[in-house]
């Protein structure tokens, strides 16, 4: 049952504040998105129209704590084929961005933000890969990318990888 | 034929069969890859926690190449679209780039309308082309028999990408490797995602994921899986044994090939060249049918 004294009718204006998050108002619940899914179709606690209206039902706290918006595979085919533009991919990716400054972080995307704070990469590179690549005749590669850590110690990100 | 090759986090550390494959292939067809060492990560590993700063990131790479004036070449799908994404919003979205552009400053950097970005594969599509592809082949493929995964960020989002191939029936990838003189085999649900974006968050769903293809693809009994993304390649190569394990299932040791593999086989190029070494399921069957020593 949805508490209505809990909703924040506000939520939706606070997606569409965000980069990507702008169509979110377009929906009219079709379930295009929701069909195409591949990761619904496995796993139907990410179920896109639903979360879209979760949003502008007002459900703040619910969606921006949940597991569920931290499933998108980041495929696009929703994107693509939403016949009101919604951008949903983006809009996904609006909602994590707002949980990650509430606090609400996967941890994986924890420790991939981590790693790019401590050395502007994905992956750490040691001695031993760029003799690798020496060996295979490919040029070596930086270990660090100073501006990039630069970047992120600047950012939002900082407090939360922290 | 000059471009600034991007190669990203993961290509250079866990990928070079695909990078010296793409090196060879670029060198063979007349393509000049420039190594810029300040390209650094694109920026998609922080675009779930913090878009802006993803933003930031994929911008600097941006400036990068355009004061160097080139164009971006990248092997990496995820790379192709953060890179390009960023590049419509920006130059599109003036507010954004001069928030975005006050960032760079520290870095003495600004991004700049202009520049272009393309996956390796397209830049052979459109600047190479299939009649000067299928004049180079000198190693008859024909009795080898692939299907493709093409991997959703080299398609989508369609409106990033200016309309350059279909996203619902893509053709750029199938008319190249139908160029090399291979067999192409259609395959069931070929559009579905790899699932690697979520193997760190729930992994038994992007298992699944991967697993649903390679039922697909291995009902047709081919020779390998042509990608051209090292995410995809990881799902496929890297977590055949977790996921045959996981599912019970036997996909009989069949080989994962860069597309860059398969055209350098195509071209003649030498075995070491093209990194076979290096791949996760060795496709020897193939290189024997082949006759490559």
């Amino acid at each position: 049952m949805i508490d209505s004294k809990k909703l924040d009718p506000n939520f939706k204006y606070e997606v569409a504040k965000e980069i990507g998050g702008e169509n979110i108002k377009h929906c009219f619940s079709c379930g295009t998105c929701t069909v195409g899914c591949p990761v619904r179709v496995l796993d139907d606690k990410y179920n896109p129209r639903k979360i879209i209206r979760m949003v502008l039902l007002g459900m703040r706290e619910r969606v921006l704590k949940s597991d569920f918006i931290w499933l998108c595979s980041q495929c696009y085919t929703c994107y693509d084929r939403c016949p009101q533009g919604v951008r949903l991919t983006d809009i996904m990716t609006a909602l994590k961005n707002i949980a990650v400054r509430e606090g609400y972080i996967n941890p994986a995307f924890k420790e991939q933000a981590r790693l790019l704070g401590e050395h502007g990469r994905l992956y750490e590179v040691e001695d031993f890969d760029n003799k690798k690549r020496n060996k295979l005749g490919l040029p070596p590669v930086k270990k660090d990318f100073d501006e990039v850590v630069k970047i992120i110690d600047k950012s939002s990100l900082k407090k939360v990888i922290k | 034929m000059k471009y600034a090759l991007f190669l990203g986090c993961t290509i250079p550390v866990r990928s070079q069969n695909y990078e010296l494959s793409a090196r060879s292939v670029a060198k063979k067809l007349g393509i000049d890859l420039i190594d810029l060492d300040e390209f650094s990560c694109c920026g998609f590993p922080v675009k779930s926690t913090s878009t802006e700063t993803a933003l930031v990131i994929a911008a600097r790479n941006l400036a990068i190449a355009a004061e160097k004036k080139l164009e971006i070449c990248t092997l990496c799908n995820a790379c192709t679209g953060v890179l390009t994404e960023a590049n419509v919003h920006l130059s599109e979205n003036k507010e954004l780039r001069e928030k975005i552009n006050e960032e760079l400053k520290k870095y003495d950097k600004e991004f700049k309308t202009g520049v272009k970005i393309r996956h390796y594969d397209r830049i052979l599509y459109e600047d190479i082309g299939l009649e000067t592809i299928k004049k180079s082949i000198s190693k008859n493929l024909k009795d080898v028999r692939v299907s493709v995964h093409y991997g959703c960020h080299y398609l989508r989002p369609k409106d990033i990408y200016d309309g350059f191939d279909d996203p619902e029936n893509p053709k750029t990838l199938d008319e190249l490797i139908v160029a090399t003189g291979a067999r192409l085999i259609d395959y069931k649900d070929k559009l579905d995602c790899c699932g690697g974006a979520i193997l760190a968050v729930q992994e038994e769903t992007a298992l699944k994921m991967a697993k649903i293809k390679l039922d697909n693809v291995t009902a047709n009994k081919v020779d390998a899986l042509v990608t051209q993304c090292p995410f995809c390649s990881i799902m496929y190569e890297d977590n055949r044994n977790k996921i045959e394990t996981a599912f019970n299932a036997d996909f009989g040791g069949m080989p994962v090939l860069y597309y860059t593999q398969l055209l350098g086989l195509g071209l003649g190029l030498d075995k070491k060249e093209l990194g076979f070494r290096l791949n996760k399921i060795k496709p020897n069957a193939l290189l024997e049918k082949l006759g490559v020593e």
